[in-house]
């Protein structure tokens, strides 16, 4: 445990100095919560309640029937901004992991450190809490900020009463660490096999895509987020994280990452 | 403490080691000389466990590398070819890492000998990316140490250091070497290896040859002893010649290059004969061959 914590404390020290990954880890979070919010007030400050032409038509179905079709629209809106929320714990990893694995490429500490008893798990645990701990409670804080902020400028309680709901909850506070970890392996694996940190960093952008996916998949309405698809997303999560850090543990070779990278 | 058996490694179809057979004793400083790309750095890499070997076997510190390789990295300190430091945090934190990642029980005090022994202890606070190549240098072997090490492995401890800081550090060596720890020096600078190594090993992907740097001289060359004369007579050259144990003689100028295996005991003969002779000897000196010249007749084959 201590290798792993100073791992930990490493990654941190030094990442956290690096002002790319800083603004990465301080802006997005902060982005994606003010965002929404500026959005609601000027929203209502505009008196522009009832916009329901501009939903999915399929959405309003899904909508209490006690609900009007303002506070219905609001729920539609505060859904798609709840993504947001799933987007951050990819994101920031990422920015993390292809930092802490490419910066230790850069340095050339790499060597050295391996060359101490510290096991491939040990190494790879430590850089995955390092990376994905700053991710949650970044995504877990502005989700809170955000739940406060909706319920200063959103009127009606049951709308807010939605963001609530333990489907939300489980997006965020289980789909989102979740994420986290199968961005920070997916990161992990690519730097430990490609030649160039440059196209490491790229690559690993690419775990974003399937949120993304569902981001745009919602708001055109082709499909509605409910329980079932988060829980089906948790659960197919789970699984791939556990194929994730097997394979990253795999495919992390001492060897190979010491002599193709030059 | 260091002893391979036909250890080799293969990348693809390169073959970098090749069957190297060595035995480093305890305590002694070892040399590992040869040119770029000769594979000393490979060597290093599966001596510390950080690569595996194609075949043949390895021990260090009595554990055998690929089974027993958390030992070895336990009890083996190494200095990698570039520092690999962490440049933007402080000498003190690097340092502390690696004590904790070596499993030091006191990381304060081990952070703070080395960082003292190495004079940097006033700027233990600063990052280490505002100090200069030697510092970082002996910063490195600070990591290196903080573990307390018997077998140390260098690589180019040196290089890339201007002479003060290569100074230093070689003089922080032969402090080590006097506290009794075993170091395996992977070197480019062939005087270094001269002032600093007991044997030294000349490779060139396999092994060409392992002595003391004088045993070697004298293998490659012979050793020869240069009398410097008032006047030199080729008859001088003619008489030195009769005696069996002379290999060699040659005039040039005013000087007679004799090569002798046992300069001390037929020395005082040769000057008695050329005394003898009616020469005026004015010194007599022995003709030292570079460690240089030794190097280059080995890797370049000839």
């Amino acid at each position: 445990m201590k290798k792993i914590s100073t791992i930990i404390k490493k990654e941190w020290a030094q990442v956290f100095k690096n002002r790319m990954v800083l603004f990465t880890v301080i802006f997005l979070p902060l982005l994606f919560t003010a965002m929404p919010l500026i959005i609601l007030s000027l929203m209502r400050n505009s008196g522009a309640g009832d916009l329901t032409s501009d939903m999915p038509a399929q959405f309003s179905n899904l909508c209490p029937q006690d609900m009007s079709g303002g506070e219905c629209f609001q729920v539609y809106l505060l859904t798609q901004f709840v993504l947001l929320f799933m987007l951050m714990p990819l994101i920031i990893p990422v920015n993390i992991a292809a930092y802490s694995i490419v910066g230790e490429k850069t340095t050339h500490s790499l060597e050295p450190l391996l060359a101490t008893p510290i096991t491939t798990a040990e190494l790879l645990t430590g850089k995955n809490l390092a990376a994905a701990t700053p991710a949650i409670l970044a995504t877990w804080t502005g989700f809170l900020i955000f739940i406060s902020g909706a319920s200063l400028i959103v009127s009606s309680p049951q709308v807010i009463r939605t963001l609530l709901e333990p489907m939300w909850l489980l997006a965020i506070g289980l789909v989102g660490p979740l994420l986290s970890v199968l961005a920070v392996n997916f990161s992990i694996m690519v730097s430990s096999r490609v030649n160039d940190p440059r196209v490491a960093e790229q690559l690993s952008a690419l775990v974003i895509l399937p949120i993304l996916a569902l981001f745009f998949g919602q708001i055109s309405g082709l499909f509605f987020i409910n329980r079932r698809i988060i829980l089906l997303i948790a659960v197919a999560l789970a699984v791939l994280d556990g194929i994730m850090i097997y394979l990253a543990v795999r495919l992390f070779q001492r060897e190979t990452i010491l002599t193709r990278w030059k | 403490m260091i002893r391979t058996e036909n250890l080799t490694k293969k990348f693809a179809e390169t073959l970098a080691v090749d069957r190297l057979n060595l035995e480093v004793r305890e305590g002694e400083v070892f040399g590992f000389l040869g040119p770029n790309g000769a594979g000393k750095t490979t060597t290093v890499r599966m001596l510390t466990c950080l690569i595996r070997p194609s075949g043949g076997a390895a021990w260090v510190n009595g554990f055998r590398v690929g089974a027993e390789d958390m030992n070895i990295r336990r009890t083996t300190g190494i200095l990698t070819e570039t520092p690999g430091l962490y440049d933007n945090l402080s000498a003190e934190r690097n340092l502390q890492i690696y004590a904790n990642l070596y499993e030091v029980k006191d990381v304060v005090g081990q952070v703070e000998k080395y960082l003292r022994m190495l004079g940097l202890w006033e700027r233990r606070q600063d990052e280490v990316g505002t100090f200069s190549k030697g510092m970082k240098q002996k910063l490195a072997i600070a990591r290196a140490l903080l573990h307390e090490p018997r077998v140390l492995f260098l690589d180019e401890p040196t290089a890339a250091l201007d002479p003060e800081a290569a100074h230093l550090v070689r003089e922080f060596i032969a402090e080590l070497r006097e506290e009794g720890r075993t170091i395996f020096l992977c070197t480019h600078n062939l005087d270094e290896a001269d002032r600093l190594c007991d044997r030294i090993a000349v490779f060139k992907t396999h092994l060409l040859v392992v002595d003391t740097p004088a045993q070697l001289r004298s293998k490659i060359f012979g050793r020869k002893v240069v009398f410097h004369l008032r006047t030199a007579e080729q008859a001088m050259a003619q008489s030195l010649q009769k005696y069996a144990w002379v290999k060699d003689v040659q005039m040039v100028d005013n000087k007679l290059v004799v090569t002798l295996d046992d300069p001390e005991a037929h020395n005082p003969e040769i000057v008695r004969t050329l005394v003898g002779m009616a020469a005026d000897i004015q010194f007599v000196g022995e003709l030292r061959h570079s460690l240089e010249d030794v190097y280059l007749r080995l890797v370049q084959g000839n």
